[in-house]
């Protein structure tokens, strides 16, 4: 089993006939994702690669091609309407890659998200994998993954393929790796997607990697102490990233000094994870976890 | 982006919300007829020169004066106009000051504050007011939190009347005061969500002896990533408050952050951009920069990012660490080698590349004849560069 998707998921690419969209799009195909349809306003009719029908509207998606889930490529300034027409044509989940989305749409986003059952994951993030069953929605480079049981969370892109690196070194696969963004408001948080890695059968530990700004991490950590069986292995970056600067991340600061990597590092080890000292050691410090 | 007080003000004004009568002079003469022309209008004598900065603490630092008079204006004026202000927020360097806003004094009787943030934990905007007007918020966090009075509300519906009442009643405010604060709370509110406002400040916000309620200071800060739908806001844009190289790199679609140490830094993606920082540290170095050359880097991305880096004198050694995804590590490769002929960089350069065709790539560094340091992984990468920046 794996977390968020399952080889049943049917997916859906929002701006399938984009740049950025189409070349994901064929590289999500490579790594053997079920696309089943794409979404571009007024290219409804079309056909993607000679294949993959595309659609106006993500409702016709899911109700002609039994559409589940998206992945959204679609450019900023719409990218927020995108995920919400997602969640009320009634899929179970939405990745968005998008990166550069105004803060205040993702606060609507948030807002009219609630009572309803659509998971977000983004934006501004590489969305997920999951090799055991080759399903990728996103940009991860596949051929670095394997099948394995280790589960992996971030906010960060290369980080995450980083982490993915070090684990297959070792010999150690992942169930699903989980980039869930560097902006401020975004989708699913670390807990959220802890606890599906907790319920998952098929993962025996985590890594988690966050940065600097906000309090997710101190939340995680929460979560990890009251309900974690499992071992959890973290990184954060940033520990010297100076105060008030946007590092890259729009969520990537020290604001107020608050959301320091320090404190973080102090509520995870607090929590019994094991917080790898350099980012050369994310592997390594996961994998002492299982002897 | 961060604008200026006097423009947060007028931004205030456009939207309603009181401020005192003043104006902006770039040199001692203008300011000293904006003080002599306030006086003759409102019969006060007391006018405040305040420093145009992008950073707070100014008042600390001597950027702002009271001062009774034209004659005593013009004085604060040129003491003020081209100082090196330096307050906690500047950096030890300081911030040189250019502009002036002057305006009038105000009788008060009472100095309250009031702010607006995106809260990440509720994913709402936070409404936040305080009675302790004047004094740094983050202490009155620190020291004693219930004096914060804090609501949370959607930017669909705005700030709700009851909100605004509650905030209002809170603040001690009496009779015709609160529909005043309803009223200010409002439109402050209003114009955080439509102006894309990060955040948004008055403190103080002052209760004046005749009983308005009045915006004595003015922060403001825009959301970057809603600049398209607010063209208007490139005209407040200061270039003389930017870092020049961070804004050279950002229009190359780079994030840059300048940082005092000598390990020059290129790498792809934000998360370990930082890592490379940290590692660096671990390793006893000190970056001199952040530097996320973005995760869809090609070959000529190198080179630009190589110009970046060395515009910094104190750079020693570069440290490139790339993790090749998408983009592969033998087509980076050959950018970092093409990079070196073309450009002949005199401090040494590590390389520690990880990812699709990273065997490759590491073959085209080490057949270049070029100096050219392979690390293998990121630790001795890090330890390279410090040793090589050592001299």
């Amino acid at each position: 089993m794996t977390i968020l998707v399952n080889e049943k998921s049917r997916i859906l690419i929002q701006g399938i006939t984009g740049g950025a969209g189409a070349f994901h799009t064929r590289q999500m195909l490579d790594a053997g994702t079920r696309i089943v349809a794409g979404v571009t306003p007024g290219k409804g009719g079309q056909k993607f690669d000679d294949v993959i029908p595309v659609f106006d509207t993500v409702a016709q998606a899911v109700e002609k091609a039994g559409a589940t889930a998206s992945v959204i490529f679609v450019p900023a300034p719409f990218a927020a309407d995108s995920v919400m027409e997602c969640a009320a044509a009634g899929l179970e989940l939405a990745v968005c890659i998008t990166e550069g989305i105004p803060t205040m749409d993702m606060v609507k986003v948030r807002a009219f998200l609630e009572g309803k059952s659509m998971r977000l994951i983004g934006p501004n993030c590489p969305g997920l994998i999951a090799p055991p069953i080759a399903q990728k929605l996103g940009i991860t480079p596949h051929r670095v993954t394997r099948p394995g049981r280790i589960g992996v969370i971030s906010r960060s892109g290369t980080l995450t393929y980083e982490a993915i690196g070090q684990l297959g070194a070792l010999g150690l696969g992942q169930s699903t790796c989980v980039g869930i963004g560097g902006d401020p408001v975004g989708g699913m948080d670390f807990a959220e997607v802890l606890a599906l890695f907790e319920q998952d059968p098929d993962t025996d530990a985590v890594i988690m990697i966050g940065e600097i700004g906000g309090t997710a991490e101190e939340q995680a950590a929460k979560f990890i102490k009251e309900n974690m069986k499992k071992p959890v292995a973290a990184f954060i970056a940033g520990r010297t990233a100076p105060p008030g600067k946007r590092m890259g991340h729009a969520g990537a600061i020290i604001a107020g000094g608050k959301g320091t990597a320090a404190e973080k590092v102090a509520a995870l080890e607090a929590a019994g994870v094991k917080v790898a000292p350099t980012p050369a050691e994310l592997g390594a410090t996961l994998a002492s976890l299982l002897r | 982006m961060k604008i200026h007080e006097y423009q947060a003000k007028a931004l205030f004004k456009k939207h309603g919300i009181k401020i005192p009568d003043g104006g902006m002079a770039f040199d001692v003469e203008h300011a000293a007829t904006i003080a002599e022309d306030l006086i003759a209008r409102t019969g006060n004598e007391t006018v405040v020169v305040k420093a145009q900065i992008h950073a707070g603490g100014r008042g600390k630092g001597g950027g702002v004066k009271v001062v009774k008079g034209v004659e005593a204006a013009r004085e604060a004026a040129s003491k003020i106009l081209g100082m090196t202000l330096v307050t906690h927020q500047t950096g030890p360097l300081g911030k040189t000051v250019g502009r002036l806003l002057v305006e009038q004094g105000m009788s008060i009787s009472r100095e309250l504050y009031v702010g607006l943030v995106v809260d990440r934990e509720t994913r709402r905007i936070c409404l936040m007011a305080s009675t302790e007007g004047g004094m740094e918020i983050e202490e009155v966090a620190a020291k004693t939190p219930e004096k914060i009075l804090k609501v949370w509300f959607e930017p669909s519906t705005g700030l709700l009347p009851f909100q605004a009442r509650q905030i209002a009643f809170g603040l001690g405010l009496l009779d015709k005061q609160v529909s005043k604060a309803t009223a200010l709370l409002s439109a402050l509110s209003n114009l955080f969500i439509r102006e894309d406002a990060s955040l948004v400040e008055i403190n103080p916000l002052v209760l004046t002896g005749d009983g308005d309620l009045v915006a004595l200071d003015g922060k403001l800060t825009f959301d970057d990533n809603a600049s398209f739908r607010h063209k208007d806001h490139e005209d407040l844009r200061d270039i003389s408050e930017e870092h020049p190289v961070e804004a050279e790199a950002a229009a190359l679609g780079f994030s840059y952050v300048g940082m005092d140490g000598d390990i020059g830094c290129c790498v792809n993606g934000a998360g370990l951009a930082m890592a490379t920082m940290d590692i660096i540290k671990h390793a006893g170095g000190e970056p001199a920069n952040f530097l996320d050359v973005g995760g869809g880097a090609d070959a000529q991305t190198v080179k630009k990012a190589f110009k970046i880096i060395l515009s910094d004198s104190r750079v020693k050694a570069i440290f490139v660490n790339i993790f090749g995804g998408i983009l592969r590590c033998d087509v980076l490769a050959q950018g970092v080698v093409g990079a070196v002929t073309e450009m002949g960089i005199a401090v040494p350069l590590v390389v520690r590349l990880e990812g699709t065709n990273v065997d490759q790539g590491r073959q085209i560094l080490a057949d270049s004849g070029l100096k050219i340091h392979n690390a293998k992984d990121m630790g001795e990468g890090a330890r390279l560069a410090v040793a090589l920046a050592r001299g």
